[in-house]
């Protein structure tokens, strides 16, 4: 069997199994009891804020409120994809699933390059999907449409893969559950360490603000985040509004640098071939 | 057919992994159908069911089979392995879920896949512990059926009787280490007569020893027949004593089970490995005085 169809199979089954698992459902409901609670809650806002608020300042409130939704938005993917990731590859091996999948003629690298792609997909394509009716909500609610969706969905999509893609390597070497639970908490932990490091920078303390940056280079994910955050806010509304809102955690101060992107793709590849190596070792 | 017999941690589940490239060896090379084993195309030709082991729950059994047949990289159409389904028994319940599956049931659908992709080997690991008698019959008939057809089987299983019906050849480990091997006629050795004679004469009893060694309690009489089996030894062996006057109450063959072949074996590697350690602490006690002594 050629490794790419082996690989093609693995994806396939990897999505067949992430929609057949609750998983998905605990994902819609989430995801659409998110939706309307945004939607009510762009719609009443600048209704019921009693301020006479101009054109700018609604566009950054709008802005900041989206960000804020999409924050929510990749942490449901984050979770979403981190106890899925564990159960897939961690679990099969301890179940036996992983005996009778392996005892035929395919290569363990094939098959764990099947499972990433089927994670990718399933965390992109919800990514992307939730994103996107969110932009229609705001466009909808307050008439707000971001400057570089494409771009900010793209980026959200590369933090999830980014995710899943250090959750692929736990699983290879902990428990499944363990594997959530240290990903997941490693990515809220980026995520302060960026906040603390956006503080620091607005504060003009330089030790503080290389704490986001260090932790930004070990695991990607604030980085792109903060991307993704950009292409989402209105820059010319940031612009007006002056140096009140540095360090401010749901708006980010500049775009992502190609060479950032570059470190983002070589970390996942560095990390998936770490899981692969990992992986082709164990005895099962 | 070989079987693979040996006490509990013997490593019959780890020789089986490591021919199937799930275990790497700590050293030594394992062939699988003319290639290292380690190379995924040796497993082409090879269908497994192991010990313990789970079918993805969220898949049905048709479509567990439909994806082995794709891994496997096989051409069978779904009436095939329909078909496979149906020889295991579980025709009925080829769109239901596996997570409602029993543990039997789960067995009978791991024999389905070792056996849906047109294997030239199947590799079986303790392929009835979860099956009731009626099952053990079934998986019995099926392995039977292979052999006719010309497939290759390693069977693993505590079952003594099981393998000692169904295979051709065995091969017993014992702490990781092959301590015997060869068909079940070669392992089981002297094959024994046993006979109840009266009005024995002494004619009769020097036909009776220049036949084998005999071993005489009462009127019973048990003669180690040669270990290859013929068609002439019994039957003129009755012939002559009933010629020479001897009344012949009973014949019966008498055959050492594999089980007390397979016991004796290992109590008696046992034996001799107490007897090595024993041997290297008396030379290390030795070595250690003769040191002290200086």
């Amino acid at each position: 069997m050629t490794t790419v169809r082996t690989v093609l199979t693995i994806a396939a089954l990897t999505l067949r199994e992430a929609s057949r698992r609750r998983v998905l459902w605990a994902l819609a409901v989430l995801t659409v009891a998110l939706l309307g609670l945004s939607a009510w809650g762009f719609s009443r806002l600048l209704a019921e804020s009693g301020v006479d608020l101009t054109s700018g300042q609604a566009r950054l409130v709008a802005s900041q409120l989206l960000n804020l939704v999409m924050f929510g938005f990749s942490l449901i993917a984050a979770l979403g994809t981190a106890f899925l990731t564990g159960p897939t590859l961690s679990g099969e091996t301890e179940s036996g699933i992983a005996l009778s999948v392996l005892a035929r003629p395919i290569r363990r690298s094939a098959l764990l390059l099947g499972k990433w792609l089927g994670l990718v997909v399933f965390g992109s394509g919800f990514i992307v999907l939730a994103g996107l009716a969110q932009c229609l909500v705001v466009l909808w609610t307050v008439d707000y449409w971001p400057p570089q969706p494409a771009t900010a969905l793209a980026l959200l999509a590369a933090q999830t893969t980014v995710l899943l893609t250090l959750g692929l390597l736990l699983s290879t070497v902990i428990s499944p559950m363990a594997s959530g639970v240290v990903a997941v908490g490693l990515f809220g932990a980026t995520w302060v360490a960026g906040v603390v490091g956006g503080l620091g920078a607005a504060l003009g303390n330089e030790g503080v603000a290389r704490v986001g940056t260090v932790s930004r280079v070990l695991l990607p994910t604030d980085g792109l985040w903060r991307g993704a955050m950009h292409g989402f806010q209105d820059a010319a509304a940031l612009a007006d509004a002056g140096p009140g809102f540095d360090g401010f955690p749901f708006l980010s101060q500049s775009a992502l640098s190609p060479a950032y992107l570059a470190w983002a793709a070589v970390w996942v590849a560095m990390i998936w071939g770490l899981a692969a190596t990992s992986f082709v070792r164990k005895d099962l | 057919m070989v079987g693979l017999l040996g006490p509990n941690g013997a490593g019959k589940t780890t020789v089986i992994k490591m021919l199937l490239g799930l275990v790497t060896p700590d050293a030594g090379e394992a062939m699988l159908l003319g290639r290292p084993a380690r190379e995924p195309a040796a497993r082409v030709g090879v269908g497994y069911l192991p010990e313990l082991f789970r079918y993805q729950p969220w898949l049905t059994a048709a479509e567990v089979l439909a994806l082995h047949v794709r891994l496997a990289g096989a051409d069978v159409p779904r009436p095939e392995q329909r078909d496979c389904l149906e020889l295991v028994g579980l025709a009925d319940r080829a769109g239901d879920r596996i997570g409602g599956f029993s543990k039997g049931m789960q067995q009978r659908l791991g024999l389905a896949v070792a056996l849906v992709a047109r294997p030239e080997l199947v590799v079986l690991d303790e392929p009835t512990s979860a099956l009731d008698p009626l099952g053990r019959a079934d998986v019995r008939d099926i392995v039977l059926s292979l052999k006719s057809r010309g497939v290759a089987v390693l069977l693993n299983s505590h079952l003594i009787g099981e393998v000692e019906r169904v295979c051709d050849r065995a091969v017993i480990l014992d702490h990781g280490r092959v301590v015997a091997s060869g068909t079940l006629a070669e392992l089981l050795g002297t094959r024994e007569l046993r006979l109840r004679l009266t009005d024995l004469t002494p004619a009769a009893e020097a036909r009776l020893t220049a036949t084998g060694t005999v071993d005489r309690q009462g009127d019973w009489f048990t003669v180690a027949l040669p270990a290859v089996e013929d068609d002439t030894t019994v039957p003129d062996l009755v012939r002559d004593l009933a010629a020479a006057g001897v009344r012949l109450h009973a014949v019966e063959p008498a055959r050492i089970s594999l089980e007390q072949r397979l016991l004796g074996i290992l109590r008696a590697e046992n034996a001799r490995a107490e007897g090595k350690t024993a041997e290297n602490e008396t030379a290390e006690h030795k070595s250690a005085e003769n040191g002290s002594d200086r």
